[in-house]
């Protein structure tokens, strides 16, 4: 004979287990809602109801190496941050597609963010005199690691709205896994966004490049993501000549 | 009147003895702010005896890229190096070589070795499926003179139109053997560290007339061109590394 105490407590028991059983599906409902909405408010491609513009695209090719301009018209935001990740967006879209001159896999969403800043003044940069080219259609990198603030005590306000600006390229750790490796190729992409960053945004002058919001020694083993490179000196040959 | 005379040349005396002064003071002014010519260290002389340094990349916990045949990087790179070090033995070249193992080997250290070898040709040995043909990469550092106590990550500004100087060599070798060449000059952690000519040697798979890749990075007559037509560059180049 079971005691009725034992009867009421094994009850309130099975009640209370039943009880926290729904509340916790209930939270982990909460949560997915929580995360589908988190997702769904991210900026993952331009607005398509900006106005199509035409934008300048330094598209490379693996079988000769070179980096050829191309004019794309599409829908870019005024926001200059946006507006740099939508045409990196395209670009990585080209290259995404199965006939692609440069193969990589990963498309627009490859690029997670574009942050831009005042940028540094290059201590000790050197004009492109000095950088003699073997091939016509490449830019050779100059770069340095030590850097200085550009105008020491003006407003950083003035500094984003008129002067040279850095772009922190975030890439996604799947484009990084998924790039081909090697030197040529790896060099080719990034050349190629640094040089479409700044055709369209000729405030660009520096690019930096972050992967998963870490840096990264190299992009897939070869091209060195540690420096700053200086966007200006990525147009093909014939697009620096005034 | 001797006191007089005296008089004068004590005076003569602190006259040129404050003239040498100044003098010095000038000399030392001028060597401080560098426009001394004496003052600057000399040119790097060529080393007496021709040591080639091969720098197979990757290495151990570093694969590098997967190559079609499954095959990655690391091992090609090491296949290459150890039959171009076999090329070059044969020739009476002394080679140093950064890794003769699948060890794991800090990009730093690969500079430290090529650097106290002190060579008068590195080669940094890469493969890729991508593109094709050899790439040859000079680092994109813009010429500089010779420092005493260079910085470590622009080292081979001082020797980068010696480098370049190699990359002609070693493209008029590869076309003589008949492949594709592509030359570019691209910021290279190792290379650019280098005190010495140095090259990064990129090998993609070959391209037939038609565009076809014809030979690919596992066909083993392919490899062995490769190298032989390195080695051949490296023994030309052991008579012009010498001239001033």
């Amino acid at each position: 004979m079971i005691p009725r105490y034992q009867k009421i407590l094994f009850v309130l028991l099975l009640v209370a287990s039943l009880a926290m059983g729904a509340a916790l599906w209930h939270l982990r409902e909460l949560a997915h809602q929580k995360l589908l909405a988190g997702q769904n408010s991210a900026p993952t491609s331009a607005p398509a109801v900006a106005p199509a513009e035409q934008a300048t695209l330094l598209v490379a090719n693996d079988s000769d190496g070179s980096i050829l301009t191309q004019l794309h018209s599409l829908p870019l935001p005024a926001d200059p941050g946006a507006r740099a990740r939508a045409v990196l967006g395209k670009l990585l879209d080209l290259y995404a597609a199965p006939d692609a001159a440069h193969p990589v896999p990963g498309g627009a969403s490859s690029v997670a963010q574009v942050f831009l800043l005042p940028a540094p003044e290059i201590a000790g940069a050197v004009p492109p005199a000095g950088k003699p080219k073997i091939k016509d259609s490449r830019a050779a990198v100059i770069l340095s690691r030590k850097s200085r603030a550009t105008t020491p005590g003006a407003p950083l306000q003035d500094a984003r709205q008129t002067g040279p600006l850095l772009a922190v390229v975030n890439l996604t750790g799947s484009f990084a896994a998924n790039h081909p490796s090697g030197i040529e190729t790896e060099m080719l992409t990034v050349l190629s966004i640094c040089g479409t960053l700044h055709a369209n945004l000729p405030r660009i002058t520096q690019v930096r490049f972050l992967v998963d919001g870490q840096q990264r020694a190299t992009l897939a083993g070869h091209a060195d993501l540690t420096r700053t490179y200086l966007a200006g000196d990525f147009l093909p040959a014939e697009e620096a000549i005034p | 009147m001797l006191v007089r005379l005296e008089i004068r040349c004590l005076s003569a005396a602190y006259y040129w003895a404050l003239q040498g002064c100044l003098f010095v003071c000038v000399l030392a002014a001028l060597a401080a702010s560098g426009q001394l010519a004496l003052a600057q260290p000399a040119p790097p002389a060529p080393p007496s005896r021709f040591i080639v340094v091969l720098d197979a990349a990757h290495g151990g916990d570093d694969t590098g890229g997967r190559l079609s045949n499954g095959q990655f990087e690391k091992s090609f790179t090491l296949a290459i190096s150890v039959r171009l070090r076999s090329l070059l033995a044969v020739r009476g070249i002394q080679v140093v070589t950064t890794r003769d193992a699948d060890a794991t080997i800090d990009p730093n250290r690969r500079a430290e070795i090529a650097n106290h070898a002190q060579a008068l040709a590195c080669l940094s040995l890469h493969a890729s499926e991508s593109g094709s043909g050899v790439y040859l990469f000079a680092s994109s550092l813009p010429p500089a003179a010779p420092a005493r106590f260079p910085a470590w990550k622009t080292a081979q500004a001082a020797w980068v139109t010696r480098s370049l100087k190699l990359t002609g060599v070693l493209n008029s070798a590869l076309l003589n053997a008949g492949m594709s060449v592509t030359m570019a000059r691209y910021p290279l952690p190792v290379v650019d560290s280098m005190t010495c000519p140095a090259v990064a040697v990129e090998i993609a798979p070959e391209q037939g007339a038609g565009h076809e890749k014809s030979g690919g990075l596992d066909d083993r007559n392919y490899q062995a061109r490769v190298a032989a037509a390195l080695a051949a560059a490296l023994v030309e180049w052991r008579t012009e590394a010498r001239q001033p």
